[in-house]
């Protein structure tokens, strides 16, 4: 059996997934100022009964480390950057302890000015005697050529308790978002590590012995041991846990969008071919943009228990919640209430909600039944139309070639699934609304943790090769090899599959279930006078986001338990 | 959070699936370094740099600026529709206000396509700013528009649409066309009889570094485009000036064209030439974008360059000083200049040989140009490429007045079809683009 275990802002969903279905499910407080607790009693209440040898593992998404950053309750970490000619490196500054040094490597790798040696030594010297303990170390054009990172790595030697080297990080070409991921990844190391080997400790002295996973952004799991030289791969990890939950009920072979309807937030997300779409370049959280994969998702400020407020004679939903709905004794309407007025779904006091609604219609000068009608009305179609927005701007994102560009599809979702706690009143509506058909996924209060339990392992690898220059690299897996000048993108795309695979496996893939998928191959001649003086080559491979192999039983169990 | 002072648009459209052919310069590899320099940078992650992807241009989009011999399939390939389409995207961008600035970092080039096309010459089959221009007076009812071509070779495709143009000021910036392709663009070509002036060569010495190039831009281009009062100023900015290129022989660096760029100020620019792939143009186009956002390119710098190595001799400052002295000279005497040209003339011919280098096709041209004040003039050209087709084409300018479209028309009606593969009406005032010929 599986846990799925997702941290939500106010509650933590729990379920146990068995070959029978769910198993089990339930639902604990968040205290977000402990959720050290919360987690643990999160796991206990789950597994109560259940002789631990069944679980084979529980894949957690937390908001650790996602609250730390957004709260900057994180130590100071040091940054030693590297940038030679190009942006002034100032510019991206993450803190007090931010040094730049000489050296600088081109665009295709090639060594412009050196590493000084004694001035990398007197900045550590410097980073020391203040007290940092963490240390990230970046350098322009390091995933064309990891030496300048690599040789500062070796002049910290161990004086520091962890340093984190840009191009293992990423190996996108983006420096200051590398500066950016390689910085969150040093400052949320410590928390990180702290909390999931408290967390592994504690289970183990309760005799729950079951291998921890940790979600990703970009829905996919890693194994808890490889998430400590990628912490900051944990982050946000919330969105993605809904999407997976959805996966197993979108349709095969057309676009669908995901809406995750919550108390304050509604999270979209886009699925091809039951596939979830990756954001290309990496996620956003605060002021930093980085290079950690994510699914393309969007956050808005409307919820069930958005407040309602009129202004102008004009209704205003969101984007903040003071509280539940006042049905439930919240202090100002929300659509909650509106959705209770209407009967669309029932629940709390519903003198309450006649209140809350009268209030809304007196502001506006109309009867309750308008007032209720157009605050789920626009609740709706400020979700549609927010949607319709994220559509159009993944169909006006650039490609590069005359290819995708005159063959380019756009994508068209003709279908909706909801899920999340007001996931099947506000169905009723968006179906009134919108074309497509509108679908309410199974369990919906529950799916996300469903989703982070039955999400796979995913990982990525970016290849280089250059051969004239007769190098190949892969920078985050530390892959170096001497190529000899007639390699070919056919080579290039074994070696990317080859490392991919042994990637996957370490982070905990089933190595008989591998669907390895090559995302971009190009090879261009490079020509220098008239003659061809070697190839360069690009490669991405991914493991896409799905689900575990073997889920199939268990999605329909689910399925077929649904609205019982 | 990085912010650009001047909200730039950007269409970066590298076309990595396109070449003219494997070791061509103009290939598949050419903006690969830059897209990875553009990417390093982070430049696209700039608040207020904000990429677009590019749209097609329409059929009727080229139509509106060419002949295409035999037809408009023959000489448009997919990736033209694009990179014209690039340029049309950045325009509408700026039109619409939704960016201050834009640059079309495109492939492949168009300043070196005429207004009747046969083929590729220069790298060039279709103009894209032209396409672009022509859109933007149409759909937005722009006038007055400069054209700064900064790219090394002169022009003379855009030069070549605009000559009859009153409305449109070309400025070509280039390495002296004696000792380069297309060898033209001399200081006595100043546009046809209606738009004496308007047309304006500066072409430079070979080994002319930014103290040259820069001191053309604030000594001549600047003062004469505050008195033109352009509504838009287009920058062709081919990037073969670059002391690495190695096709011409010039000497500006990335920081030049980036203070060329802050100088010129140019709402839109258009990527045309340039061809050291690796040396020059990852740190060319960056300092460009840098500059029309408005933004800090003071740490940019090519990895080889030093700026003893190409400080430019007291002689070609000398030169450079000289011409720039008389283009001035003929700016303020253009008045005088028309009608010393233009004498008692209605009607003027002009008869040319033209040389598409990329295809190897030699066309003849005859050009009669009604000599006009009150517009551009009706133009008729015929137009004979040896061994393939010969046309006559008529254009009647937007602004045409009526004497100019009867001319247009008469020429049109009066054409005889058995002399021609194919006869061409382009009026720009009714909006009509037709052709007749013997088939049909």
């Amino acid at each position: 059996m599986i846990i799925g275990l997702d941290v939500g802002g106010t509650h933590t969903d729990v379920v146990l997934l068995g070959q029978e279905g769910l198993v089990r499910q339930i639902k604990v407080p968040t205290n977000s100022s402990d959720l050290f607790a919360t987690v643990l009693t999160g796991l206990e209440k789950i597994t109560e009964g259940i002789d631990p040898i069944h679980i084979s593992r529980a894949v957690l998404s937390t908001t650790l480390t996602t609250n730390r950053i957004v709260q900057g309750r994180i130590p100071e970490v040091g940054m030693i950057v590297s940038a030679g000619p190009g942006m002034d490196p100032e510019l991206f500054r993450t803190g007090p302890h931010y040094h730049t040094v000489t050296g600088a490597i081109d665009h295709r790798g090639r060594e412009i000015t050196p590493i000084d040696e004694d001035q990398v030594l007197k900045v550590a010297d410097s980073l020391k005697n203040k007290g940092i303990r963490y240390v990230g170390v970046v350098s322009k054009f390091s995933v064309r050529n990891p030496a300048h990172e690599v040789a500062i790595g070796d002049f910290l030697g161990d004086r520091f308790e962890k340093v984190f080297l840009g191009h293992r990080i990423a190996g996108q070409l983006n420096f200051p978002r590398r500066i950016a991921t390689t910085f969150l990844n040093a400052s949320v190391y410590p928390v990180h590590k702290d909390f999931f080997e408290a967390v592994v400790n504690s289970l183990a002295t309760k005799g729950l012995g079951m291998p921890i996973r940790i979600l990703k952004p970009d829905g996919g799991n890693m194994r808890f041991d490889a998430s400590i030289d990628h912490p900051a791969q944990t982050i946000l990890s919330g969105p993605a846990a809904s999407v997976m939950g959805s996966v197993a009920f979108a349709p095969k072979d057309e676009a669908c969008l995901v809406l995750d309807i919550g108390g304050t937030t509604t999270d979209m997300a886009v699925l091809v071919n039951g596939v979830p779409l990756l954001d290309p370049m990496g996620i956003s959280i605060g002021d930093h943009k980085t290079l950690i994969r994510s699914l393309e998702t969007v956050s808005i400020g409307v919820g069930g228990d958005s407040a309602v407020r009129v202004m102008d004679g004009n209704i205003h939903i969101g984007p903040d919640r003071l509280g539940m709905a006042m049905a439930y004794g919240g202090p100002v309407p929300t659509p909650t209430d509106a959705i209770f007025l209407l009967g669309i779904g029932d629940g709390g006091d519903p003198e309450k909600a006649r209140e809350a609604i009268q209030s809304v219609a007196d502001a506006l000068g109309t009867d309750l039944q308008d007032a209720a009608n157009r605050i789920f009305e626009q609740a709706c179609r400020t979700i549609l139309d927010e949607a319709g927005s994220m559509i159009d701007r993944i169909n006006a994102k650039p490609v590069y070639t005359v290819h995708e560009l005159w063959e380019g599809h756009r994508l068209q979702p003709r279908q909706i699934l909801v899920l999340g706690g007001p996931a099947p009143w506000f169905a009723t509506g968006l179906e009134r609304l919108s074309e497509s058909r509108v679908t309410v996924v199974p369990r919906w209060t529950v799916a996300n943790a469903i989703g982070a339990g039955l999400a796979r392992t995913t990982c990525e690898v970016t290849f280089f090769a250059d051969t004239e220059r007769e190098i190949a690299t892969a920078p985050e897996e530390n892959f170096t090899k001497v190529i000899p000048s007639a390699y070919t993108k056919e080579d290039a795309i074994n070696a990317t599959l080859d490392l991919l695979r042994r990637k996957a496996i370490a982070r905990g893939a089933n190595s008989e279930h591998l669907e390895l998928e090559v995302i971009e191959a190009m090879s261009f001649n490079m020509v220098r006078g008239f003659y061809t003086a070697g190839r360069n080559i690009r490669v991405t491979a991914q493991v896409k986001p799905g689900l575990i192999h073997g889920y199939d039983p268990i999605a329909e169990k689910i399925m077929d338990s649904s609205f019982t | 959070m990085l912010r650009a002072r001047h909200k730039t648009g950007l269409v970066f459209f590298p076309a990595f699936d396109w070449a003219i052919s494997p070791t061509h310069p103009e290939r598949e590899e050419r903006l690969l370094y830059t897209q990875d320099q553009v990417f390093e940078e982070g430049l696209l992650d700039i608040e207020g740099i904000i990429e677009y992807k590019p749209d097609l241009v329409t059929k009727k989009d080229v139509q509106r600026v060419h002949f295409c011999v035999p037809d408009l399939w023959a000489v448009m390939t997919e990736s033209h529709f694009i990179s014209a389409g690039g340029a049309k995207t950045i325009a509408m961008a700026v039109m619409d206000k939704q960016v201050e600035r834009g640059f079309a970092l495109v492939r492949p080039p168009g300043h070196h396509a005429n207004r009747v096309v046969h083929g590729a010459r220069g790298f060039c089959n279709v103009n894209i700013e032209a396409i672009m221009i022509e859109y933007i007076r149409k759909a937005y009812g722009v006038n007055r528009v400069a054209i700064v071509d900064t790219d090394c070779h002169h022009g003379d495709g855009t030069q070549d649409i605009y000559w009859h143009d009153p409305d449109t000021l070309f400025i070509s910036i280039h390495q002296d066309g004696r000792t380069l392709y297309p060898g033209s663009g001399f200081l006595s070509e100043l546009g046809g009889p209606n738009a004496v002036g308007k047309t304006i060569n500066i072409p430079l010495p070979p080994n002319t570094s930014g103290e040259g190039i820069l001191h053309a831009i604030r000594e001549v281009v600047l003062p004469i485009l505050k008195e033109f009062q352009p509504e838009i100023i287009v920058n062709s900015a081919g990037q073969d000036n670059h002391y690495s290129d190695p096709i011409t022989n010039m000497n500006f660096s990335a920081q030049g064209y980036a203070e060329l760029t802050t100088l010129l100020k140019p709402d839109i620019a258009v990527l045309e030439g340039g061809y050291a792939i690796e040396g020059a143009l990852p740190y060319v186009n960056a300092g460009i974008i840098l500059a029309m956002a408005g933004m800090d390119y003071s740490h940019l710098q090519e990895p080889d360059f030093d700026p003893v190595k190409i400080r430019q001799s007291p002689e070609v400052s000398r030169w450079v000083h000289k011409t720039c002295d008389k283009v001035l000279e003929n700016w303020h005497q253009r008045r005088q200049l028309a009608d010393v040209y233009r004498g008692d003339y209605q009607l003027m011919n002009r008869d040319r040989d033209i040389y598409y280098d990329t295809d190897n096709i030699h066309e003849h041209q005859q050009e009669t140009i009604r000599v006009c004040d009150s517009c551009g003039g009706a133009l008729k050209i015929d137009s004979a490429a040896r061994g393939l087709k010969h046309v006559l084409a008529m254009h009647i300018p937007r602004n045409a007045c009526e004497r100019c479209r009867e001319q247009g028309y008469q020429w049109y009606d009066s054409a005889d079809t058995t002399h021609y593969d194919k006869v061409y009406l382009q009026d720009r005032h009714g909006d009509v683009i037709t052709e007749k010929s013997q088939a049909t």
